[in-house]
């Protein structure tokens, strides 16, 4: 069990993110991860899509199913994981760090947003409550 | 939900469960991929306890079998087993089973846990003009022991010289049936008997550090093996012709009269679709539905996976009998290359495409 960092946020649909002043780290949650079983492939976006809040920016695939990434921010994407692409099991071993998913730039104005996502302990909860 | 007897053990193993079909049943105990690849290069155990049970008694029991079963039992010697589907008037797939036959009088089949009401309504309907009688046996579980190792890790807890049962043949010990069948493309065993001789089975199989193995890699290792799931692959809507299921329609016989027989003999000689098996070139995973595209011509995806044993994509698709060699699938908003292949992709722990 992955121990949920205290400096990320979350969004209902079970993606984290970091932000590192206008960059914006996005990953999926340890809960995600353990639901969607082995990760066998990851399809990422390409440098310099543009996406808005909302959009299906990567799609990760389980031996079972396939599941949508989307980005909690509107942002233009400056990195992909690489490693994934050789070692999608990353999400699954490291979900908050080897295992992230992409990288975006976000403005000042669309980074005020972010105040209205999950904190690691709203989530946690939001979990807990499922449970 | 459904639960069977091996529920506890399934939990004190670290199952994670998953509804199917109305039981709650084990889809993995941690890595479907390690479980996958126990089955095809040692062993491991299943508890399919879910599936149907209906046994056969009567005078006319190896006539009803004649009539309602596309494959012809005349084949087969007492103490063996034949594939076979069963369909409707048209022809289309109920579901596919095993049929055991012990003697003349006395059959025993083993159907899909998903169909039970369409099966046992079509067997009753039939039986009708029949001096045979049908029971369903809930009570009884069946465990699967599947790969290569599985002769001698069984033959030790059975004490049952298993080298002497070839392929699709049964035998009976004590209070337990034990086949050499399965649905994993591997050598293996299953063993059908009372809870509580099974979970002894189970147990020991467990102490013996042959790992369970859930439903996740039971279809993964079925997939390998070119094996149709019911419900997935092939539907009422299909024929066994354009199901790679023409093997088991059996018409050398002229003298017996079958369900469907004359419209399975008119499908046989216009049947256009195939089943076949697929292999993605590129990055990306095969599921079903997805689109399969060659020139004017389109097929779909039945079942699609990632193959833990060859590492790559894999799939069944029906589609066209003119569509050959490769081919686009298309995966969201992209066209990626298939290969199209004969199955099976794997038997016996040997890749033979």
């Amino acid at each position: 069990m992955n121990e949920t960092p205290s400096d990320l946020k979350f969004l209902d649909s079970h993606e984290w993110i970091k932000v590192d002043d206008n960059t914006v780290i996005v990953g999926i949650s340890d809960h995600a991860q353990n639901e969607l079983g082995e990760v066998v492939f990851v399809e990422l976006p390409a440098i310099g899509d543009e996406f808005v809040s909302g959009d299906e920016a990567a799609v990760v695939e389980s031996v079972k199913a396939a599941s949508e990434v989307y980005t909690p921010i509107s942002g233009e994407v400056i990195e992909v994981n690489e490693a994934l692409d050789e070692n999608p099991e990353l999400v699954n071993t490291s979900p908050y760090e080897d295992g992230w998913f992409f990288k975006l730039k976000v403005s000042d104005e669309n980074l005020g947003n972010i105040d209205s996502l999950m904190t690691a302990e709203e989530y946690s909860s939001m979990l807990d409550g499922n449970s | 939900m459904n639960r069977t007897f091996l529920y506890e053990s399934h939990l004190g193993l670290g199952s994670k469960f998953v509804n199917f079909s109305g039981w709650e049943m084990p889809i993995h105990y941690g890595s479907q991929i390690n479980e996958h690849n126990s089955v095809r290069n040692s062993a491991g155990i299943f508890d399919v306890s879910h599936m149907n049970i209906f046994d056969f008694c009567g005078v006319e029991a190896k006539e009803f079998m004649r009539y309602v079963l596309t494959n012809d039992v005349n084949k087969i010697d007492d103490g063996f087993a034949l594939y076979s589907v069963i369909t409707n008037n048209e022809g289309g797939i109920i579901d596919d089973l095993i049929v055991y036959k012990f003697n003349n009088e006395k059959f025993r089949v083993v159907s899909n846990c998903s169909t039970f009401d369409d099966v046992n309504n079509f067997f009753e309907s039939n039986i009708i003009k029949f001096d045979c009688e049908f029971h369903h046996k809930p009570s009884l579980g069946i465990l699967a022991i599947q790969g290569p190792e599985s002769e001698i890790a069984l033959k030790n807890i059975l004490e049952l010289e298993l080298s002497n049962y070839k392929s699709f043949s049964f035998t009976e010990k004590n209070k337990l049936f034990v086949s050499r069948t399965g649905y994993t493309g591997e050598d293996g065993f299953e063993v059908i008997g009372e809870p509580k001789e099974l979970q002894n089975i189970w147990d020991l199989c467990i102490s013996r550090r042959i790992p369970p193995i859930g439903l996740g890699a039971r279809d993964t290792l079925r997939v390998e093996a070119g094996m149709n799931l019911n419900g997935t692959d092939m539907t009422i809507k299909n024929n066994p012709f354009e199901s790679n299921l023409g093997w088991v329609v059996d018409f050398s016989d002229v003298e017996r009269d079958f369900i469907a027989k004359e419209n399975l003999f008119e499908i046989k000689n216009t049947n256009k679709v195939k089943l076949v098996g697929i292999l993605l070139n590129e990055k990306g995973i095969l599921r079903s539905g997805q689109k399969i595209i060659k020139d004017d011509f389109e097929g779909e995806v039945t079942s699609g996976t990632f193959s833990p044993y060859m590492k790559k994509s894999i799939g069944l698709a029906r589609m066209p009998m003119a569509i050959n060699g490769n081919a686009n699938v298309q995966i969201r908003n992209k066209l990626l290359n298939v290969k199209i292949l004969s199955l099976p992709f794997i038997r016996k722990g040997k890749i033979m495409i």
